[in-house]
């Protein structure tokens, strides 16, 4: 049985379909890279993955270790080991970072009948999986995502997969926005939780991610569908082409385009 | 009979079976009693009352407890109780003419005291009056914590009023914890007069009570400095009224005003807001801050500025937002395996935190942080 089936998922916002048709099957171990022009439905499909409601679901079917997906509400998703990273992580005032985590391992080790971690084995693993990350153990205290910069954020959400440890991460664009030395430090950090047990969905418009992250397979988005699928190779490909050379249009907006 | 004269004529009965107290009492009371007949309960046609309605307050024939009268206070008590809070709210005027014992502090000169003033009030319900009166005189140059607490079963109505005055250079941190039971009627009002430089802090928590008005007045001397934070919970029928006027009658002075509301149910809140500005209170630096977020599609939140602003030299800003949870936030906490109900309070909960954090006294923080989580678990379901 595969991890995850996408078959045929049709979504939509408002009134207009962002995904018209996508199928794509993940299985244990796999690293798999979304790439696609804005606009193509890449988030979307990392959204209506990780089970945001602002996108109504309007055909097809998504099994996740063979159960419905799309009928499961999004915190039963994270706690059968499903995590998004987020494009924008959400800044929560008010709310410390370490509280958060602490609150968010703690629902999923109980759907998974292991112990809650007590403060002092929480705060060793927390430690641990900062190092990995490089990261300020001041931001512990700080509230979630408050006054983060742009790369402290993105490392952020790599630090919560790093102590959730789930079975399907969704990188949706972590790359966005980060200066080459935070890239590589994130990608580092994602490598380091490769495995046979762990999936990845790498969604990214820039090849440049991949370079650090080597995917498995790469497909290519474009209006809601997929319109091409291959090895790591269709990544370089299309850096030489652009998306252009495969016939696909980039709505990306003229501002700042040089 | 008229319904006001009945009303009026319940309190007659109850004022003039009062036991009497000392001459400069009984003359105290006499005025207020007095004053009270004249003015009525207010209705919802006077400005200041417009979107909270006392007829349920009005209306009851409520039976006041004989208490202690108030004997042996000394002079510079004398010189002070009863000539700051504004006998023009009927709600002061009856309670100086009802009130019994008071809780008198004097903080003398210079004296700095290690542990809060504390003052609760406990009601007893059935269907009685009460008129709590407090006033706090603190020294020149003295520091001082106090903390006021309200809380009670059963139905009944409290009518509070607190004098407080700081000396030049005084410092005071207040605290007036409203945790009436939830078929009490509360009305308070905290009067502080501020001496030059002196600096005072007001925290106002609002949690219990079916109908509730609180109003805090601050009149600043020159270079005086006043925080006035609250915070009200609204659910269920409840109703809250907070009412504030900070008064820049002098040069130099400063006010922080942060107020946050969180509705739930049915119920309502107003925050009304008054900033006076003295036309020689140049300098004036003030600011004014009130937050709501509402919960149900059924609650009303009334929020009004009102600056009145007679200098010309003076900065002034104010500021009021109503909202709901934020669903971006919501979906990142489920996102994590945070459960939908846990979440929401994780939010109503953070919304409250920083007048929380505001709190320097941690048993009176441990205490509202227990409350407030059950209060929001009890939103949240």
């Amino acid at each position: 049985m595969a991890l995850l089936e996408i078959k045929d998922l049709h979504a939509t916002v408002g009134e207009r379909e962002i995904l018209q048709g996508i199928s794509l099957t993940v299985e244990a171990g796999e690293v798999h890279a979304i790439m696609g022009p804005n606009g193509s439905g890449k988030s979307t499909l990392a959204q209506v993955l990780a089970g945001r409601e602002l996108y109504a679901v309007t055909g097809g079917q998504v099994l996740y270790q063979g159960q419905d997906l799309l009928a499961m509400p999004p915190e039963d998703r994270a706690r059968a080991g499903i995590f998004l990273a987020f494009q924008y992580p959400v800044e929560i005032p008010g709310v410390s970072n370490m509280y958060f985590l602490k609150a968010a391992l703690n629902a999923i080790r109980k759907q998974q009948g292991t112990d809650e971690l007590d403060a002092f084995d929480f705060l060793n693993l927390v430690r641990e999986k900062m190092t990995l990350l490089d990261m300020d153990q001041a931001l512990l205290n700080r509230p979630v995502n408050t006054g983060f910069s742009g790369g402290e954020k993105k490392r952020n959400e790599i630090f919560q997969m790093a102590v959730l440890e789930p079975k399907l991460a969704i990188l949706d664009e972590t790359d966005s926005g980060l200066d080459i030395d935070a890239l590589k430090l994130v990608a580092h950090g994602v490598n380091a939780l490769r495995g046979a047990e762990r999936s990845m969905i790498v969604v990214t418009h820039y090849q440049r991610l991949l370079n650090y992250i080597v995917p498995d397979y790469v497909h290519v988005l474009a209006e809601g569908r997929i319109v091409k699928s291959g090895g790591k190779e269709l990544a370089l490909q299309l850096e030489e082409s652009g998306y252009a050379g495969l016939g696909i249009a980039d709505e990306e907006e003229a501002v700042g385009k040089v | 009979m008229t319904a006001v004269a009945e009303q009026i004529g319940n309190w007659l009965s109850e004022f003039s079976a009062q036991a009497p107290a000392a001459p400069w009492v009984q003359k105290l009371r006499a005025a207020a009693f007095q004053r009270f007949t004249e003015l009525g309960f207010p209705t919802t046609h006077d400005e200041e009352w417009r979107f909270t309605n006392v007829a349920p307050i009005a209306r009851r024939p409520w039976r006041n407890p004989p208490g202690h009268p108030a004997s042996g206070l000394p002079e510079e008590a004398r010189r002070h109780l009863a000539q700051h809070a504004p006998q023009s709210n009927p709600f002061v005027a009856l309670n100086t003419a009802f009130f019994t014992d008071v809780a008198f502090f004097h903080v003398s000169h210079g004296a700095v005291l290690d542990k809060p003033i504390e003052v609760t009030h406990q009601a007893a319900g059935g269907a009685a009056a009460y008129h709590p009166r407090t006033l706090i005189l603190v020294g020149a140059n003295a520091q001082c914590t106090i903390v006021e607490t309200f809380e009670g079963a059963g139905s009944y109505f409290t009518n509070a009023v607190t004098e407080i005055v700081a000396g030049e250079n005084a410092v005071v941190d207040h605290y007036k914890i409203q945790l009436e039971s939830r078929e009490a009627y509360h009305v308070a009002t905290t009067q502080v007069q501020l001496g030059r430089s002196a600096n005072f802090t007001t925290h106002s928590i609002s949690v219990g009570g079916a109908l509730v008005r609180n109003d805090v007045n601050a009149v600043l001397s020159e270079g005086a400095e006043a925080t006035l934070n609250g915070l009200y919970l609204v659910n269920g029928s409840q109703h809250i009224d907070n009412h504030t006027v900070i008064d820049h009658a002098k040069p130099h002075g400063t006010s922080h005003e942060l107020y946050k509301g969180i509705l739930d149910g049915k119920s309502s809140a107003v925050f009304n807001g008054r900033i006076i500005v003295r036309k020689d209170a140049q300098k004036t630096d003030s600011k004014q801050t009130n937050k709501n977020l509402v919960l149900s599609d059924e609650a009303v939140i009334d929020t009004k500025p009102e600056l009145q602003i007679l200098a010309d030299d003076v900065r002034c800003t104010h500021g009021a937002t109503i909202g709901q949870l934020d669903s971006e936030a919501l979906f990142y906490l489920q996102s994590r395996g945070i459960g939908k109900s846990d979440a929401r309070s994780l939010l109503t909960y953070a919304f409250a935190q920083d007048i929380i954090d505001r709190i320097k006294v941690p048993e009176l923080k441990d205490r509202l942080e227990k409350v407030l989580f059950e209060r929001f678990h009890e939103h949240a379901q």
